[in-house]
């Protein structure tokens, strides 16, 4: 009986464990980089334009700018693609298709995130660079890699909304003389609206994250991006690049960007949770 | 002019059969253009002979040995971590606050960005605990950033067993650690392995927050305590510094093989699982 209430407890401590990394993670990103953003002045390090390390002047105003249009990018080349797919593989195809084809959608979500990077590098670059102009490498390749790269989250959990649907939905709209589409389109999708919004969201979260990718394809030039065919950098890249190397005041300011980016993304994913746990209940 | 409504259907259905077909042709595209390039130039050679000039010529061997060692690192210690909460989860509480609580803190890990787990496996593991850059300080880091998907696999593992194994037991006068241990555990093996195999292939994708913790030594490692390099990390810095196109070909070739074999024996055990506990 003893062996059993140690093992209890132990179990108890075992199940803290996720969410002790989650508040170690806070708690040493904060305590490295808090103390830099209240030296230079939060609104100077959130909205200054100049990022020069060697000169103390940390602004991280073109990486949010930055981080934001890529994200924007992706999501627009991923979420129609992505809900697309998702209405596809649910109403489009026969079971025994969307058997095959769903494990290949999982499998792409494991694809290193380098393999994307060096697609974009190796084809998209080139290709932007020739049709388009300026240098490729740009925030229109990277938004194109990204909205790639979040396909399997948004197109797997718009799914599985779509499939949690009662059939009566579906069967309800033909018997009233709808086509396929109109059930499609004015039932189905609304009806699964809350979990298509949680896939988007959680998309986001993960294109705003992204770092590897992004830095073989971005360019990283310190700047605001005026056209899409503009070089940028983001929050992510801007930590991947310049940590080999810091140290100080620099390296504090690498992860203040990451308080930063663990904001937002926090603030992504618990809007998403709270939304698809809404549906859920 | 309206258009009819059967019309603005087959319109709809064909806009969405060009939008699955072209995701899908990207997605071969992209895995092809290195596999195609790639796979002509992997040979035994390539595996066993370590870089030679940055990685100019010679293999992947101290790559791999550097992915084997630090996922093997981070599985040992998640595998034990993510079982026991999803036991915890399933066996030991109801769902209540406490279990809220621990989901909403796993599915929020599962979205920290893989660059932040690499800045605190920096400051945690290799500064303040004095790993410096080895095996074990990326080990660890690792094992913090697959534990969410362990958790989930595992405790869709146990939840899949049918009731009745649990009743039969405690009607045999089981205990519940002994009902743990002898029947709930034993069922659920594939299912948990399947978790730590999708841990591996996230393991071995990995590359952002290993640059940061083990280093990118292309020595082969000998200790724990050693730098290393693995293979995601080793096609990253031939393709963006440009070292080598043809290397870097065969490098992310023996990558993608090797991710589509985990996931594929994934996929497979968890279909097999599902069908045997009928979940």
């Amino acid at each position: 009986m003893f062996k059993e209430k140690i093992l209890e407890k132990g179990f108890f401590f075992v199940a803290f464990s996720s969410i002790s990394i989650l508040a170690l993670i806070a708690f040493f990103i904060f305590e490295e980089g808090v103390p830099l953003i209240w030296k230079v002045g939060p609104s100077s390090f959130l909205l200054g334009e100049r990022w020069f390390p060697s000169q103390g002047s940390f602004g991280i105003f073109p990486m949010i700018v930055g981080s934001f249009w890529v994200t924007l990018g992706a999501l627009i080349v991923g979420v129609p693609l992505g809900v697309a797919c998702a209405v596809f593989l649910c109403e489009l195809t026969p079971p025994s298709v969307s058997m095959v084809l769903r494990p290949t959608i999982q499998l792409l979500a494991a694809i290193p995130s380098v393999i994307y990077g060096f697609w974009g590098l190796i084809i998209l670059v080139p290709l932007i660079r020739n049709a388009l102009g300026g240098p490729g490498l740009s925030v229109l390749a990277g938004s194109l890699v990204l909205g790639i790269m979040i396909l399997p989250t948004i197109i797997s959990i718009s799914e599985d909304s779509l499939r949690a649907l009662p059939r009566t939905f579906k069967e309800g709209a033909l018997s009233l003389g709808a086509t396929h589409w109109q059930t499609i389109w004015r039932v189905l999708l609304p009806a699964a609206r809350s979990g298509i919004v949680a896939s988007v969201i959680l998309g986001m979260g993960r294109a705003i994250g992204e770092t590897m990718a992004m830095i073989m394809i971005l360019g990283n030039a310190v700047q605001m991006p005026r056209s899409i065919l503009d070089s940028a950098r983001t929050l992510t890249t801007n930590i991947g690049i310049e940590m080999g190397y810091a140290t100080g005041d620099h390296r504090q300011a690498l992860f203040a960007t990451g308080v930063i980016l663990f904001f937002i993304v926090m603030g992504l994913n618990t809007i998403a949770l709270v939304i698809s746990g809404r549906r859920r209940a | 002019m309206m258009i009819s409504r059967h019309t603005s259907q087959m319109v709809a259905k064909g806009v969405i059969w060009v939008a699955a077909f072209s995701t899908l042709a990207v997605m071969i595209w992209i895995l092809f253009q290195v596999l195609v390039e790639g796979l002509p130039l992997l040979h035994l050679n390539f595996f066993l002979d370590s870089p030679r000039q940055m990685g100019r010529t010679g293999g992947i061997f101290s790559t791999i040995i550097g992915t084997l060692a630090l996922t093997a690192v981070a599985i040992v210690i998640a595998t034990p971590l993510g079982v026991g909460t999803a036991v915890y989860l399933r066996e030991y509480t109801r769902e209540s606050r406490v279990s809220r609580i621990i989901r909403f803190g796993t599915d929020c890990l599962a979205g920290v960005p893989s660059i932040i787990f690499g800045l605190f496996g920096f400051v945690f593991f290799v500064i303040l605990l004095r790993l410096g850059w080895s095996i074990l300080s990326g080990g660890l880091t690792l094992a913090t950033m697959i534990l969410p998907t362990i958790i989930c696999t595992a405790e869709e593992a146990v939840k899949a067993i049918p009731y009745s194994y649990r009743e039969v037991s405690f009607a045999l006068g089981g205990t519940r650690l002994q009902t743990v241990a002898r029947v709930i555990l034993p069922n659920a093996i594939p299912g948990i392995f399947t978790g730590v195999l999708l841990g591996v292939g996230r393991s071995v994708g990995e590359t952002a927050a290993i640059i940061l913790t083990a280093g990118s030594s292309l020595l082969i490692p000998t200790s724990l305590f050693s730098p290393a390099r693995t293979m995601s990390v080793h096609f990253y810095i031939l393709a963006r510094e440009g070292i080598s196109m043809e290397m870097a070909y065969a490098t992310g070739a023996a990558l993608i093989l090797l991710i589509l074999g985990i996931n594929t024996l994934a996929n497979w055990l968890l279909w097999r699982y599902f069908r045997k506990v009928g979940g």
